[in-house]
């Protein structure tokens, strides 16, 4: 387990690396970037910049000084807003949106494996079908065009929620919903299609076969087993979710740090743009970390024989 | 002799998109007290289906148990209720499949797997249940017993693994034992260990066994009966010696001709040639008049019915008609 | 018995003498049944066609493959024309899906945005199908340190957060239709490597099982009639899902503002366009860019799952 979760620890690090090194050249690469000649007007701005990115001094030391400013997590400067840094920028933003992610989460993951449970027992029947053509539509319609239709049909229509802003319970349901239908309908074929896998399996004949009811075969047995696959999943999903905060934050004028990151795009706001993309991976790339530390405590098998997730 | 199970014009179909598959199509099995039925046929003939409607283990849907009866120890089997079912399952009857490999859950211990199906049924504690387990490892030959409990499916040898899931199966000391292949996926060696652990077994406790095979090597070695399955048909079932020495069937003697030597153990089925008939549209007469040397106009037009050749020997062809006879005699 | 056994049975004694005459050989020949035996393709698509969703989104596809071309030509207005006295009109006889806030005629860009979308989600799908052939290939074929070292990078490259990396070359690159399909396939294609690999692992373990069974001269065939076959299924089923992908990909961005630019129009531009303008009545607008994403995707989706059922060795029969 230990050389499994330090292998892991090498991976994410290095992963974290390259994404730090893509953003550094890339940025110098950029023609008229604040990196390059700033022709900014501000001069206070301009400070800000050279003070975080060293520019006086060679390129490389520029890199190293900028790679151990990210191990600070000191992520930069703004320069269309001096007052700001992307760390100001996070500690505001970032509490809501993980906020709002969590909850999505929990939504996605809850409802899919009981949509995917369902089906898998009722296979080929009513439910079933019910269930995997929602699930084909959730996954077919974006997430901007779900959330336009909820705010129209339950904000506006019909006066059910309020169709912005982030202020009380009732404010999360539809920017909830309209992000965490997509990752649910994912994880009800999922869960669906490795249910149905696992219940062709010998050992749940065998536990059938001892007399133990339908409920505990299918909670002991079958579920531990087709729910491995969701786990190893829940990374990627985790992706989806952030990149789908930035839309959902957007329209339903949701003050997190999806929204601040479209802002800066908008503007391009490079420093910005650059110091979230640096954030954002490095929380991802440690999600997946969490999520395959997890999965190695699921699966006995992985423990001794150190197999790695693949 | 006791008679602890007797299967009448059992018929079970499944219902799939390409239409009724008819799997099993009128068998008759017997079952005496402490001895080993052995089940042998190609593949598809519908001996595991068979084996499982005993337990009502039959996928439903698209399974279905048509017609028939499943009287064990008295009881029909066919007539009960699932709960009722659940109370004989493990207890008075127990299963063993194919693939040690993917018989034990991998994410569960063997200790958790050993105890779980007497924890069901015996009002015993968590330690008795335990002490139980270790005894039945002990039995089925599995060293260090007390730490192996602990451990998953992956840390053991499949042959080890098939002594777990026999230990499984014998823990509430059942009285018939459905054994489907436990041997197929074990090599030569470890196999005839796992074959001499049941006949131990079954001097032991004297449990009641139906062993599936295509292994004819096997069934000489423990089978004291035989039933010949073809096509959803037991087209033959006698004694060891019945059929080893006097098969009547052309498929039973086909099925021994392609085996070189009978004393020779582990040796594999050649099949003869052709296919089995299609169970989505199974013929009317007899189902291997296409592949039988000795097919006749009548065969396949009207099903054989079944000839007793002693009282333990009965096989379902034709060529037991007298009609048949004279004009064999004749040429 | 059932009953109808029951009645033969009872009849066994009206059976002729002469059915017990033993069969001639060639009389038995003609017995035995003939399959059809169908070629792996043949096989795969009638079971294809039993699938009425995957059919469904199938024949949707060839429509909006028709109206991507033709579309256009049906309508009287191009796609850039501008009548500002026609702004935001509601479907009508002239304009048949409406227009939006500049005057321009909703169904011409519908269909010039059928282009843009297939043709990125087309373009990205090839990409990776190259790249992804390419490196698995050689990955598999190669075996050994060399597959252990590209399989490492694959590691990493499927490590990083796709759409992020996605944003940050359209930053830097600028978008454009080519920028768009490059960032999309910088790290799109190491899932199809991934695949690949794998499918040229299955044919090698084959291949050294067919040579040491000396087969001879037919392996070769083997492979050529059976295994290529086998393993081109999940990389067909990958590609399909690639394209809706890459659509919803390009959809995504041009909500931040990093899609294709004017005068053309991806369906994720109009979309993005009208989302403002929903509210205050002007359905029309987001209504056909919307649907037919959201349709297209589906029919990807479904398409991509029953070529996956009726691709699946598994479950011939
Ligand atoms: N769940 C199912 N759905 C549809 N058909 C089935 C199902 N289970 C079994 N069958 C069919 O029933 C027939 C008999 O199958 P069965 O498993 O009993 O064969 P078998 O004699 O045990 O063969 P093998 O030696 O390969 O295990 C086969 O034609 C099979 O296709
Ligand atoms: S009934 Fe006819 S076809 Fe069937 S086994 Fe007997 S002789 Fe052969
Ligand atoms: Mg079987």
């Amino acid at each position: 387990m230990a050389k499994y979760i330090i292998k892991r620890f090498a991976l994410m690090v290095i992963t974290v690396l390259i994404i730090a090194t893509l953003t550094f050249f890339l940025m110098n690469l950029l023609p008229g970037s604040p990196l390059n000649e700033e022709r900014s007007t501000n001069e206070a701005v301009q400070q800000n910049l050279e003070a975080h990115f060293n520019l006086d001094e060679p390129l490389i030391v520029q890199y190293v000084l900028y790679l151990k400013s990210i191990a600070t997590l000191d992520f930069g400067p703004s320069i269309k807003q001096p007052t700001e840094t992307v760390n100001s920028l996070l500690s505001r933003g970032f509490p809501i949106s993980a906020e709002l992610g969590i909850w999505t989460i929990l939504t996605a993951v809850i409802s899919g494996i009981a949509l995917g449970v369902f089906a898998a027992l009722k296979h080929n029947g009513l439910i079933d079908y019910i269930a995997m053509t929602v699930a084909v539509l959730g996954i077919s319609v974006p997430n901007f065009v779900l959330a336009t239709l909820l705010i129209q049909e339950l904000a506006v229509n019909r006066d059910f929620f309020p169709a912005a802003t982030w202020s009380s319970p009732a404010h999360m349901v539809l920017p909830i919903l309209a992000l965490a239908t997509g990752p649910m309908a994912i994880i009800a074929r999922l869960t669906r299609s490795s249910m149905l896998e696992t219940l062709t399996q010998d050992y749940i004949k065998t536990a059938r076969a001892k007399g133990l009811s339908p409920v505990k075969v299918i909670i002991k047995h079958a579920l531990r087993n087709a729910l491995m696959p969701v786990v190893t999943i829940l990374g990627t999903l985790m992706a989806g979710i952030l990149t789908g905060t930035f839309v959902i934050e957007k329209i339903f004028a949701i003050p997190g740090m999806g929204k601040y990151f479209v802002d800066s795009i908008n503007q391009r706001d490079y420093p910005v743009i650059m110091g979230t993309t640096v954030f954002y991976s490095a929380f991802l790339v440690f999600m997946l970390f969490l999520v395959d530390i997890a999965y190695g405590l699921l699966d006995p098998r992985i423990k001794l024989h150190d197999e790695g997730g693949g | 002799m006791d008679k602890i199970l007797d299967i009448k014009d059992l018929h079970v179909s499944f219902v799939t998109y390409g239409g009724e598959v008819q799997a099993v199509r009128g068998v008759n099995l017997e079952l005496y007290k402490g001895e080993t039925l052995a089940i042998v046929g190609e593949s598809g003939c519908g001996k595991s289906v068979t084996a499982n409607s005993i337990m009502k283990l039959i996928p439903s849907p698209p399974g279905k148990i048509k017609h028939g009866s499943i009287h064990f120890k008295g009881k029909d089997m066919t007539k009960l209720s699932n709960k009722e079912v659940r109370k004989i399952r493990g207890v008075d009857i127990s299963m063993i499949f194919q693939d040690p490999m993917t018989a034990l859950n991998p994410t569960l211990t063997i200790g958790d797997q050993l105890t779980e199906g007497i924890k069901q049924h015996r009002k015993i504690s968590a330690k008795q249940a335990n002490h139980h387990a270790i005894d039945m490892l002990k039995l089925v030959g599995i060293p260090n017993p007390d730490e192996r409990m602990k451990q998953y499916p992956h840390q053991f040898s499949g042959g080890m693994r098939q002594r777990i899931v026999i230990a499984m199966a014998l823990i509430c000391e059942p009285e018939l034992l459905i054994a489907d292949e436990p041997t197929t996926a074990l090599d030569v060696t470890i196999q005839a260990q796992i074959l001499q652990l049941f006949q131990k077994i079954q001097r032991e406790t004297g449990v009641s066994i139906i062993l599936i095979t295509h292994d004819l090597g096997i069934v000489a070695k423990v089978a004291n009966r035989i039933a010949v399955m073809y096509a959803g048909k037991v087209i033959e079932t006698g004694t060891r010696q019945e059929i080893f020495y006097h098969p009547n069937h052309p498929y039973t003697q086909g099925l021994l001709n392609s085996v070189p030597r009978l004393d020779q153990k582990g040796e594999r089925l050649i099949p003869i040639d052709g296919t089995p008939p299609d169970l989505f549209a199974p013929p009317e007469g007899c189902p291997f008049t296409a592949r039988c040397p000795k097919a006749m106009e009548v065969c396949s037009r009207i099903y054989p019915f079944q000839t007793e050749l002693s009282q333990t020997h009965a096989v379902e062809c034709w060529l037991q008609d007298e009609r048949a006879k004279k004009y064999i005699a004749s040429s | 018995m059932l009953p109808a056994a029951r009645e033969k049975e009872t009849h066994h004694h009206e059976v002729p003498d002469e059915w017990f005459k033993p069969k001639e050989k060639d009389e038995q020949q003609a017995e035995s049944v003939v399959r059809p035996s169908l070629s792996y393709w043949q096989d795969a698509w009638r079971r294809l066609k039993k699938n009425k969703l995957a059919m469904s989104g199938f024949f949707f596809l060839v429509f909006l493959g028709i109206m991507a071309v033709f579309g256009p030509i049906l309508s009287p207005h191009s796609v850039s024309e501008q009548v500002l006295s026609n702004q935001n009109q509601s479907p009508s006889v002239t304009h048949w899906f409406g227009t939006d806030d500049l005057g321009r005629d909703v169904f011409t860009r519908t269909w010039y945005g059928a282009r843009i979308s297939l043709f990125v989600g087309l373009m990205a799908a090839f990409i990776d199908f190259f790249i992804g052939v390419t490196y698995g290939g050689i990955s598999g074929y190669k075996g050994g340190r060399t597959d252990n070292v590209m399989m490492r990078i694959i590691e990493i490259l499927y490590g990083l957060p796709y759409l992020l990396v996605v944003i940050l070359l359209l930053v830097v690159m600028g978008p454009s239709l080519l920028t768009i399909i490059i960032a999309l396939t910088v790290t799109g294609w190491v899932g199809m490597a991934r695949i690949v690999r794998g499918q040229v692992l299955q044919i090698k373990h084959n291949e050294f099982v067919l040579a040491s069974q000396s087969f001879g001269a037919k392996t070769k065939r083997i492979i050529r009639k059976n295994l290529l076959p086998n393993t081109m299924g999940p990389i067909i089923v990958q590609m399909t899902l690639t394209v809706p992908t890459a659509i919803f990909a390009e959809a995504f961005l041009s909500f931040l503002g990093l899609g294709i630019q004017s005068p053309f129009a991806s369906w994720g531009v109009m979309a993005n366009d009208a989302l403002g303008t929903i509210l205050s009545g002007h359905w029309w607008r987001l209504f056909f860019p919307a649907f037919f994403i959201s349709a297209t995707m589906f029919a990807f989706n479904v398409l991509g799952d029953g070529l996956q059922d009726a691709l699946d060795p598994k479950l011939r029969r």
